[in-house]
């Protein structure tokens, strides 16, 4: 059976798909869907194909999108994504994760939702919420969000979270009780001693094919736990650069990772040097090679925020992230050769690669 | 009744889209729009946060008055203009 690759692209201005074959070299590009509404993230649901996004409108509040025709048609709906007429409002959706059977949203401010019947009605998933640390949350740059879902592949009451500028937390009672998950970060904009909260995650990813393995890419290093997130080893190494959003993991080989360091925290969060480059490893981040070869190495002041990286799932996977200043990169070898897909996009907030058989 | 305006932004979000000029039974804000939340589900959400109340960026005039309170009272005559804030880049 033949397929066929859509690259999801959220942006600040709708939603949009580039579509193309196994090969991976002639790209078209569809959209802007969703009204053009903010899209934080939009994503496949392996399981049926339909497709999910998720956003926020200034005008007309967070809702998620919806369509089952491969994005002709869309349908959107906030049914129960709300902490109360009580509670604060929520300004948006930041993550979209189905996994199990279940839509899962990460919503600003941070909390998790869940929707049993494709994103037509949600329920709060109130136990993160209720966590003893939750009153000290306080927002990052981007915002209090809860960004990164990260489901235990075969265990459907075990999940892993991550908020900026409070940490990663892991459930194994379906949501129902959270512990920290932060252990061997480092958060050098804290004064020590360090609490238990505080930690800026980025990205959190988990392997799926070992799922005690989790990498992270945080305001302060890249890092990987081997036991489930309870203690993390720091895997910056040779970095340029400690800080960077988004992280993926080679869906074949887990020992092969992909960041995109940027020059720091206060000096502009773009391209160290104005020279746009991937890096990956291939030995669980004991080494890093940089990967330029057909990005742009002159005045490219790219940024790349936490969802706009991501890897397929073909036999030899390709690599995509998209921009703030609206390109589209991607490499059909791995990272190794990267030709531009799309440019003059809308600030591209989400990339997500989803291999589709015809 | 109430004559009711409503923007392009909003009514483009329903399947099965609502006119953008309609006559609703409502002798409140608030009334109407339960009104349009029962003819299009979903639509309160786009229009009201937790309170509940009207989002800050949606303004809602009667007879020509902005209004921010859903207990607002609408006569037979009241015509009502929902209209998304200016703004944006």
């Amino acid at each position: 059976m033949s397929k066929h690759i859509e690259l999801l692209v959220g942006t600040r201005k709708g939603a949009f798909i580039l579509d193309s074959d196994e090969a991976r070299r002639e790209w078209h590009v569809r959209g802007p869907y969703c009204e053009t509404w903010p899209v934080h993230d939009l994503v496949r649901d392996p399981a049926d194909g339909t497709l999910y996004a998720g956003g926020g409108s200034a005008w007309y509040g967070p809702s998620v999108w919806r369509s089952d025709d491969d994005g002709a048609t869309w349908t959107q709906s906030s049914e129960g994504l709300t902490y109360g007429d009580d509670g604060p409002k929520i300004e948006t959706i930041w993550n979209l994760t189905p996994a199990h059977g279940v839509l899962y949203a990460g919503v600003e401010p941070a909390g998790l939702f869940r929707s049993d019947d494709g994103g037509r009605t949600w329920s709060h998933v109130a136990g993160l919420r209720e966590h003893p640390s939750r009153p000290e949350w306080q927002p990052g740059n981007g915002g209090l969000c809860l960004h990164s879902i990260a489901p235990h592949p075969t265990d459907p009451d075990r999940m892993w979270v991550g908020i900026s500028a409070v940490g990663a937390f892991e459930t194994t009672d379906g949501g129902k009780t959270w512990e920290l998950r932060n252990k061997g970060i480092r958060a050098d904009f804290m004064p020590e001693p360090l609490p238990e909260f505080g930690f800026c995650v980025h990205k959190l990813r988990v392997v799926t094919a070992h799922p005690e393995t989790l990498y992270q890419q945080n305001h302060c290093g890249v890092y990987r736990s081997d036991d489930g997130g309870r203690q993390w080893t720091e895997i910056t190494g040779d970095l340029p650069s400690d800080f960077g959003f988004p992280m993926v993991i080679h869906p074949h080989d887990p020992k092969t990772i992909y960041v995109i360091p940027l020059n720091g925290a206060d000096k502009g969060r773009h391209m160290t040097d104005g020279r746009a480059a991937v890096w990956r490893s291939r030995d669980r981040g004991d080494s890093w090679q940089q990967l330029i070869t057909g990005l742009p190495q002159e005045h490219a002041y790219l940024g790349v925020l936490r969802e706009a990286m991501s890897i397929d799932s073909f036999d030899r996977p390709g690599v995509y992230f998209g921009t703030s200043t609206g390109q589209v990169f991607g490499s059909a070898d791995e990272g190794d050769h990267w030709q531009l897909l799309a440019d003059f996009l809308p600030a591209v907030w989400s990339v997500e690669a989803a291999v589709v058989e015809d | 009744m109430a004559i009711v305006n409503l923007p392009r932004s909003l009514v483009t979000l329903f399947p099965a889209p609502p006119p953008r000029h309609l006559e609703l039974p409502a002798a409140t804000l608030e009334q109407l729009i339960a009104e349009l939340e029962r003819q299009w589900p979903g639509m309160r959400d786009r229009l009201c946060e937790p309170g509940p109340q009207i989002r800050q960026h949606i303004n809602v005039f009667v007879d020509g008055v902005r209004e921010r309170e859903l207990s607002r009272a609408l006569t037979e005559t009241s015509v009502v203009h929902i209209i998304p804030a200016v703004s944006g880049g």
